[in-house]
């Protein structure tokens, strides 16, 4: 199952429509689609709305595949759990965003070697074909639980010096 | 198994706030800094107690920062619960009801601390340039955008 996630604060439908496409050329593999303000019909994707964090979490470990807009929550969660995941990052351009933040810190966290990111379409439509032919491209980053330690003590630093 | 308890504990209350999605995450990831102490969670989605179960958990409407009838019903949401707790610290992650909470925070003298969100890389965010006016400390998470009034000490993905 690929599960794509755009987050709750504005519609992604541009994603949907690309994923609703290629759903046809992969074998009839089971896509949920999490979205907000779809306004057409889907032919071969399942849409949800707003998802429980305890649902959300289901789905999302379910999945061998992830598609999400750049937002911290889902790039997060496919980290610590060394889900594989191909961020699009949302367009100010296009509507998506009030500004280009998510092609920005996308951008960034590509070139560190976090997340691969797909800029348009037909990217993510290449690099979704590709990570499914061949498992070991699935990317595998993991990070732990917490923040970096640095931040962590000197944030604990700041509380117990005042 | 007994859990280990890495620190003694502390008398020391802190109030920590983020909107529902990344800035929660964010903000959860933060969590040994308060180890011993007594944290008081604030979010803008009721389903997010569960996730920090065992601390005490308030509800906030949310808002962007362009609905200013809104801001204001949340700023007094969020003053109100200041009050009440009277902690000794506020951190948040974002984002316009964060601010809200350590503007709160500031005119009753309580200690403030702001995080920017890792998805502000090329720039302060809207609301991280609003609490280097008056934030005790603010943090970016990306090295590049640190300066005189914006500690860089890492991020929250490591």
């Amino acid at each position: 199952m690929i599960f794509v996630t755009t987050g709750t604060q504005a519609p992604f439908n541009r994603l949907v429509k690309v994923m609703d496409a290629l759903a046809s050329e992969l074998d009839g593999e089971e896509i949920i689609v999490q979205a907000s303000g779809v306004d057409f019909e889907t032919k071969n994707v399942k849409v949800v709305g707003f998802l429980h964090p305890k649902e959300y979490n289901r789905i999302f470990n379910e999945a061998r595949l992830v598609i999400s807009h750049a937002g911290m929550g889902s790039i997060v969660s496919a980290l610590t759990k060394g889900k594989p995941i191909i961020v699009i990052p949302r367009k100010a351009a296009l509507g998506e965003h009030r500004d280009d933040h998510q092609v920005d810190s996308a951008k960034k966290m590509e070139a560190l070697g976090y997340v691969p990111v797909a800029y348009d379409e037909e990217q993510l439509r290449t690099k979704i074909v590709n990570m499914l032919m061949d498992d070991s491209a699935l990317s595998k980053a993991k990070i732990g639980e917490y923040a970096s330690g640095s931040l962590v003590s000197s944030i604990r630093g700041f509380l117990l010096s005042s | 198994m007994k859990k280990k308890l890495p620190y003694k504990k502390l008398k020391m209350k802190v109030l920590a706030i983020a909107s529902k999605g990344g800035h929660w995450v964010e903000l959860l990831r933060l969590m040994p800094a308060f180890s011993g102490m007594e944290v008081v969670f604030v979010s803008t989605e009721k389903d997010l107690a569960d996730t920090v179960s065992g601390h005490r958990f308030y509800t906030v409407p949310d808002a962007n920062r362009w609905n200013k009838y809104k801001l204001i019903q949340i700023f007094i949401l969020v003053a109100r619960i200041v009050n009440k707790e009277r902690p000794k610290f506020i951190i948040s992650t974002g984002a316009a009801p964060g601010l809200l909470a350590l503007a709160a925070g500031k005119l009753l003298g309580i200690r403030t601390i702001w995080i920017d969100t890792i998805a502000s890389a090329e720039k302060l965010s809207l609301s991280g340039k609003i609490a280097i006016r008056f934030v005790d400390r603010v943090y970016t998470q990306w090295p590049e955008l640190s300066g005189p009034k914006v500690i860089y000490a890492g991020n929250i993905l490591l």
